[in-house]
C-alpha cells in the first residue's frame, strides 16, 4: 500500500502569521484551494505592515542586507519546490541571484542617491534617502516567482514594509515564498502576501490612506481607476516591469530628506 | 558722560522712534496697459483679459490675458515645434550658455524685477531684493552648469529630455518658482509652457523680455496667463509630456487624478504645516529669530512655513514672552518701503481664508495675540498673529493657513515632540532648535519631512533638493535630484 501524502493548506501571509482569509473564502488555482483574500484582509495586512515598518527602517543597512541575503539562502534551500511552482529551476536561480544583488544595495544607496550639497552660505547641508513607508505591490501574473520577487525586494531593501498581491492564476509560488520569508529573519509584518482576486483587493490598497506607494505592475485593465484612487493621499505610483533589476527600482520607494545646519564657532 | 558731551548743546532724546518712510521708487518698472500670452516668441493677443492688481492698495497695474484652451494649444504646439526643431538636439553646452545668459540678465535687471515682484505680489521689497531675485538668478546659474553634464549625474542611464513640460506655479514666490521650474526643464533639453499664478503674472511676463535679450529660440519657453481653467487646459493637453505643479494639496490631488492613466510624468510640490520644535536647551534668542523668520517671512505665504511652534513645556513662558516682544518690532506696511518686514496679503481671497481660520481658532478656544500695529486702510492686510493654548485638534493646528499666523503647542519629551510634529498628513519641512548635537541628528531622522532645518529656518539654495513627504507631494526641485523629473532614461 502506498502512503497517502499530507497536503498543504494554502493560506495568506499577514503579520508573520499564516491566517485563512477572514472571509472564509477560497478559490481554485493550480489545482489547489487557495485563500481568497478580502478587503478586510487587505486592511489587516496594511496595519501589520505599518506596525512593522519603523523597526525594519531603523535596522542598520548592514543588517537589512544580511537579512535579505538570508532570504536568498532560504529560497536556495527550497530550489526543488520552487522549480515545481514556476517555469523551472532557471527562474528560481535568477530569483535567488536577484535577491542577492539587491541585498548588496542596502548599505550603498545613501552614497549613490544622496550626498552633501554645496549651498552658498555657512551651512552644512546633506541629503539622505529614507523609506516612503508602506508599499502595496500588485505582482505580475508571470513569471510567478521572479515577477513577485522583482517587485517585492526593491521596496524592502530601502526599509519599506510591503503588502503584495500574488499572481492570481499562479499563486502557489508566492505562498511558498512566504514560507521562505517566515524563516529568513525578516521581522513579521515587513512582508505580507495576499492571494485572491486582484480586482477585488487592489482598489482597497490603492485607496488606503495609510499606504504611501503602490506598484501597479500587475494591474489588470483598471490601472486608471487605481491611479485615481491613489491620488486621495498623493501616493507615489510606480509602473514596475515584471523582470528588471536596477537601483532606480529601489529609489522609486524612497523619499529624499535634506538637512541644514549652520556652521560657526 | 564725557566732558565733550556735557559741553555740547544736545537735542533732547526722541521718545518716539518711528521710521521715516523709505520707499523704493517704482519708476524703474515700465508696465504696458495690456499683456497677451507669450507664445512661440511672440505676443498673442488674448480674447479675454482681467486686471491684475497691487494688493497693497488694489491699484490695477495692467490687463492680462485669461488663457483659453486655444491659447494653451497654441503654446503647446509652439513648444513641441521648438522641441522637435532644434532645442532638444542642441548640444548641452549651447543650452547651458542660454541659461547662463538668463542668469546674468536677471542679475542685471534684479532691481526692476524686485520692485515689480513686490508691487504685484505684496511681499516686502527687502525680501524680493535680497531673497527672491538672488535665488532666481542663482537657480539659472546652477542648472546652466548641469546642461552639458547630465550623463555624469545619471551614469549608465542615457538621460534624454522628456519633451514638452507644462508648469503651473503659485503666487507666493512668482519669479523664484518660475526659475525653479524653467531652469531644470531647459537644462535637460525640454521646452516649456508655464502658467504663472492668476494674481501674480507680471514678473513672468517681464521675464519674456529677458528671454528676448538672451535670444532664446522662439517657442522654447511659452507663458500663458490665466486662472485655474488655464491650468486645467495645460494639465489636460494630450501633447504635454510632463506636469510640474506647485500649489495647494487640494489642487495637486485633483491634478494627480486627472493624469491617472495618461502616463504623463508628474511632480507635485504641495502644502505644509511644518513643526518648528524648540527644546529647553536651545539658544532662545536665536530660536525666536528663527520662529519669526519661519512664519512671518513673506507674510507666512510659504508652503514650508513653520506654522506650528512646539515649545518644550519648561520654556514656553519665556519663549512666548520674547516672541511677543519681538513681534512688536515688526513693521507691517507698504511692500515697497525698505523698512517693511511684513507686507500685504496677496489677495482678497487669501485674506478671507486667513480671517476665517483665525476666527475658527478663537472660536475653538485658543488665545490670540497681535502686536499693536496700524494697518493701512486700502489693500489687504493681516497683523502678525500668535495663538497660544492651542490643542492638536484645532483647525489652526491642522490646516494650512498660508498667512502670518503661528500656533503655539507644547511638549515634554523628544518622543512626544516627534509624535505631535508628525501627526499631520503633510510632510514638507520641519525645524529643530537645540544645542545638543546628537539630538539634532536624532530629531532630523525622526521628522517625516523633506527638509529639516536645524538651528535655522527657511533657507533655500539651488543645490539643495526641496520637496515633500506624504501629502506634501513628490519629486524634488533643486540639486542633482531636481533634474530627474525632466528626464527619461533609456536604460
Amino acid at each position: 500500500m502506498t502512503r497517502l501524502p499530507v497536503k498543504k493548506t494554502y493560506k495568506l501571509f499577514v503579520g508573520g502569521a499564516f491566517p485563512r482569509s477572514e472571509s472564509g473564502r477560497t478559490y481554485e488555482a493550480e489545482g489547489q484551494n487557495v485563500a481568497r483574500g478580502s478587503r478586510k484582509d487587505a486592511r489587516d495586512a496594511v496595519q501589520a505592515a505599518r506596525k512593522a515598518q519603523a523597526g525594519w527602517a531603523a535596522a542598520t543597512a548592514y543588517n537589512r542586507g544580511q537579512v535579505l541575503y538570508r532570504l536568498a539562502e532560504m529560497v536556495e534551500a527550497r530550489t526543488a519546490e520552487f522549480a515545481e511552482l514556476c517555469s523551472g529551476s532557471d527562474e528560481v536561480e535568477r530569483t535567488i541571484d536577484r535577491i542577492v544583488w539587491y541585498a548588496g544595495w542596502s548599505d550603498k544607496l545613501p552614497q549613490v542617491l544622496g550626498g552633501s550639497n554645496p549651498v552658498a552660505g555657512p551651512y552644512f547641508n546633506f541629503t539622505v534617502p529614507e523609506p516612503t513607508g508602506v508599499v502595496a505591490v500588485l505582482a505580475p501574473e508571470e513569471p510567478a516567482l521572479l515577477g513577485l520577487v522583482s517587485r517585492l525586494v526593491p521596496p524592502l531593501v530601502g526599509g519599506n514594509a510591503v503588502v503584495a498581491v500574488a499572481s492570481e492564476s499562479h499563486p502557489l509560488a508566492a505562498i511558498e515564498l512566504a514560507e521562505a520569508i517566515a524563516t529568513s529573519d525578516l521581522p513579521g509584518g515587513v512582508v505580507n502576501i495576499l492571494t485572491g482576486r486582484r480586482g477585488e483587493i487592489a482598489p482597497t490598497l490603492a485607496s488606503h490612506m495609510d499606504v504611501n506607494a503602490i506598484d501597479l505592475c500587475g494591474a489588470d485593465g483598471d490601472g486608471r481607476e487605481l491611479e485615481e484612487l491613489a491620488a486621495e493621499n498623493v501616493k507615489r505610483i510606480v509602473h514596475g516591469r515584471a523582470d528588471t533589476q536596477s537601483p532606480w527600482e529601489i529609489s522609486s520607494y524612497l523619499e529624499l530628506k535634506t538637512v541644514w545646519h549652520p556652521i560657526g564657532q | 558722560m564725557t566732558e565733550v558731551d556735557r559741553r555740547q548743546d544736545r537735542a533732547p532724546v526722541p521718545t518716539d522712534w518711528t521710521y521715516a518712510p523709505a520707499p523704493e521708487s517704482r519708476d524703474i518698472v515700465r508696465l504696458a496697459e495690456r499683456y497677451g500670452h507669450f507664445i512661440g516668441g511672440e505676443w498673442a493677443d488674448p480674447a479675454e483679459t482681467y486686471g491684475t492688481i497691487a494688493p497693497r492698495d488694489e491699484e490695477v497695474l495692467a490687463q492680462v490675458g485669461q488663457g483659453t484652451e486655444q491659447d494653451v494649444d497654441a503654446a503647446v504646439t509652439a513648444a513641441r515645434d521648438a522641441f522637435a526643431n532644434g532645442w532638444s538636439e542642441l548640444p548641452g553646452s549651447e543650452r547651458a550658455k542660454y541659461l547662463f545668459r538668463i542668469a546674468r540678465i536677471l542679475q542685471e535687471r534684479s532691481r526692476e524685477f524686485a520692485v515689480l515682484e513686490s508691487l504685484n505680489g505684496g511681499k516686502p521689497i527687502k525680501e524680493s531684493r535680497d531673497v527672491d531675485l538672488p535665488l532666481a538668478a542663482a537657480h539659472f546659474f546652477y542648472y546652466a552648469g548641469w546642461a552639458d553634464k547630465l550623463e555624469y549625474a545619471f551614469p549608465n542611464r542615457q538621460p534624454k529630455p522628456v519633451g514638452v513640460a507644462g508648469q503651473i506655479i503659485p503666487w507666493n514666490f512668482p519669479l523664484l518658482m518660475l526659475a525653479w521650474k524653467i531652469a531644470p526643464a531647459l537644462a535637460c533639453g525640454n521646452t516649456v509652457v508655464l502658467k504663472p499664478a492668476e494674481t501674480t503674472p507680471l514678473t513672468a511676463l517681464l521675464f519674456c523680455d529677458v528671454l528676448r535679450q538672451a535670444e532664446l529660440p522662439a517657442g522654447v519657453v511659452n507663458i500663458v496667463t490665466g486662472d485655474g481653467r488655464t491650468g486645467a487646459a495645460i494639465v489636460d493637453h494630450p501633447d504635454v509630456d510632463k506636469i510640474a505643479f506647485t500649489g495647494s494639496t487640494e489642487v495637486g490631488k485633483a491634478i494627480q487624478r486627472r493624469l491617472a492613466g495618461t502616463g504623463k510624468k508628474l511632480t507635485l510640490e504641495l502644502g505644509g504645516k511644518a513643526a518648528n520644535i524648540v527644546f529647553d536647551d536651545s539658544a532662545l534668542d536665536q530660536a525666536v529669530e528663527g520662529i519669526v523668520n519661519g512664519i512671518y517671512f513673506n507674510q507666512g505665504h510659504v508652503c514650508c512655513a513653520g506654522s506650528r511652534l512646539f515649545a518644550q513645556e519648561s520654556i514656553v513662558e519665556p519663549l512666548v514672552d520674547k516672541l511677543k516682544q519681538r513681534l512688536e518690532t515688526l513693521r507691517v506696511g507698504d511692500p515697497l518701503d525698505k523698512n517693511t518686514d511684513v507686507g500685504a496679503i496677496n489677495s482678497k481671497m487669501q485674506l478671507d481664508k486667513i480671517t476665517e481660520l483665525v476666527a475658527a481658532g478663537k472660536e475653538e478656544g485658543a488665545e490670540i495675540y497681535q502686536p499693536p500695529c496700524r494697518l493701512p486702510e486700502k489693500g489687504y492686510w493681516f497683523a502678525p498673529t500668535v495663538f497660544t493654548n492651542v490643542a492638536q485638534s484645532y483647525r489652526i493646528a491642522q490646516e494650512e493657513i498660508f498667512g502670518p499666523v503661528l500656533s503655539v503647542l507644547t511638549f515634554r519629551t523628544p518622543e512626544e515632540a516627534v509624535e505631535k510634529a508628525n501627526n499631520t498628513p503633510y510632510g514638507l519641512s520641519a525645524g529643530v532648535w537645540t544645542e545638543k548635537g546628537s539630538r539634532i541628528l536624532w530629531m532630523a531622522q525622526q521628522m517625516r519631512a523633506g527638509v529639516v532645518w536645524a538651528n535655522t529656518f527657511n533657507r533655500f539654495d539651488p543645490s539643495s533638493p526641496f520637496g515633500g513627504y506624504k501629502e506634501s507631494g513628490f519629486g524634488r526641485e533643486g540639486g542633482l535630484h531636481g533634474l530627474e523629473p525632466y528626464l527619461r532614461f533609456e536604460e
